[in-house]
């Protein structure tokens, strides 16, 4: 889906993370390649969203590291940012721009996938025919699903999701899972939080428990 | 052709601002409205005696454009804290700054450009002269975008907080007092027929530094509000 063929890694050493006074996790070190899937576990309040901010670089790490190919993520800045994309529990999602809409500004403001139309992203999530509908009019569950089609405008090769699976029925997940599988088989990357079990086929998976 | 285009990105975000603004017009002619209610009641208030009005409209017409801006601020930022578009901008393959100039410029042609629009005929209301008048169109025109991009900092920092009101009113409005003193003074000049040059030179000084460092501020500042 991503059509670059080219192999990226991403790396965390020593990463620590302090919130209000806790300390979420520390000295965590892991190494994403291409085509694997990263899984976070762990409880409620465990940390696992604020990995997945510092992943994004949206926050500063307490303690630690992140380097995309070798280099600072903070450093690159932009540059990283043209490599990831992110769903988070706010799905960023615009109530008053219809479906279609809302797909051509975040297409706008990455690194647009030329191989996908806005049209090519809706039918893959099955929203095609909901284009002209204002988001606000469309029901939880498929407003997930036009979060999730912003993965497929942009050409990012690293997808952060944060419990990407809430509000979706067991056709939506169904779908969603397949986006992932496929995303993963043309050497994306995945970096996910998600209290459902997530089947990926045989995507090689590194799990990270941060309750423990 | 496959690099994200900058420009295209701040067009997109503009175009963006202005169809929301257009589909949630109820809302937006609120600012509009404060302005002319306000000014409407002074002369009611103080009674119409046109020599009293001439000589105290610069002042009641810009202390209600000022407190319009201040009114319709938090609209900046705030509903795309709120839904998570933030976040987005944030990572976007974009410099950050350069899509807040964008919302910025958004938001002044939203909420400065329809003060400019009725200030004429508030200002015939209130039976300032014509030379007074055309100076007041100038001073909104060179005011009104520092108060929108002073504005933006002073959001961007309380954009979190869930009551960031109070503390936005005492970020901004000391900002806001040099524009208020220049502009005003601009126009009561005019009237008395004085030169006015040298206040319309500190009020572009004020635009040109404004356009230049708000945005950067405004970008590290909603940094900080997103960590």
């Amino acid at each position: 889906m991503t059509g670059t063929g080219a192999k990226f890694c991403l790396e965390a050493s020593g990463l620590g993370c302090v919130r209000d006074d806790r300390s979420l996790f520390e000295d965590l070190s892991f190494r994403l390649s291409s085509g694997q899937v990263l899984l976070l576990e762990g409880r409620n309040g465990s940390g696992k969203t604020s990995l997945l901010r510092l992943l994004c670089g949206m926050r500063q790490p307490d303690a630690g590291e992140i380097r995309w190919d070798g280099e600072d993520i903070f450093r690159l800045g932009p540059d990283y940012h043209t490599h990831i994309a992110y769903v988070g529990h706010k799905d960023g999602v615009k109530h008053d721009l219809t479906a279609f809409e809302n797909l051509k500004l975040a297409r706008g403001l990455a690194a647009p996938n030329l191989d996908t139309s806005i049209e090519d992203a809706l039918r893959q999530v099955e929203l095609w025919g909901f284009d002209d509908v204002a988001a606000r009019n469309l029901s939880a569950g498929q407003q997930r699903r036009l979060a999730l089609a912003r993965l497929l405008v942009t050409r990012a090769n690293l997808w952060i999701l944060d419990e990407p699976f809430t509000s979706l029925d067991s056709r939506g997940i169904a779908i969603v899972e397949a986006l992932f599988s496929n995303h993963v088989a043309h050497g994306g990357m995945l970096a996910v939080t998600s209290h459902h079990q997530v089947q990926l086929g045989d995507a090689e998976t590194i799990r990270i428990d941060l309750s423990s | 052709m496959n690099t994200p285009s900058l420009s295209r990105a701040f067009a997109l975000l503009l175009w963006r601002d202005l169809l929301l603004a257009y589909r949630r017009r109820t809302e937006m002619i609120n600012p509009l409205l404060f302005f002319v209610l306000v000014t409407t009641l002074f002369p009611l208030g103080i009674g119409a005696d046109p020599a009293l009005l001439r000589e105290v409209a610069p002042g009641i017409i810009w202390v209600a454009a000022l407190l319009a801006a201040m009114l319709s601020l938090d609209s900046v930022f705030r509903s795309d804290f709120e839904d998570g578009s933030l976040e987005q901008f944030l990572i976007s393959a974009q410099p950050l700054s350069i899509l807040v100039l964008a919302k910025v410029v958004a938001h002044w042609l939203i909420t400065g450009l329809p003060l400019l629009i009725v200030a004429p005929l508030l200002g015939l209301l209130l039976d300032l002269p014509a030379a007074s008048i055309s100076t007041l169109l100038v001073t909104l025109a060179l005011g009104t975008p520092v108060l929108s991009m002073i504005g933006a900092i002073g959001v961007a920092l309380t954009v979190g907080l869930h009551r960031g009101g109070v503390i936005l009113s005492l970020l901004v409005l000391p900002l806001y007092i040099p524009v208020l003193i220049f502009a005003a003074n601009a126009v009561e000049s005019a009237g008395a027929g004085l030169p006015i040059v040298a206040h319309l030179s500190l009020l572009t000084a004020l635009l040109v530094l404004s356009m230049s460092l708000s945005p950067l501020a405004t970008a590290a500042a909603l940094k900080i509000s997103l960590s």
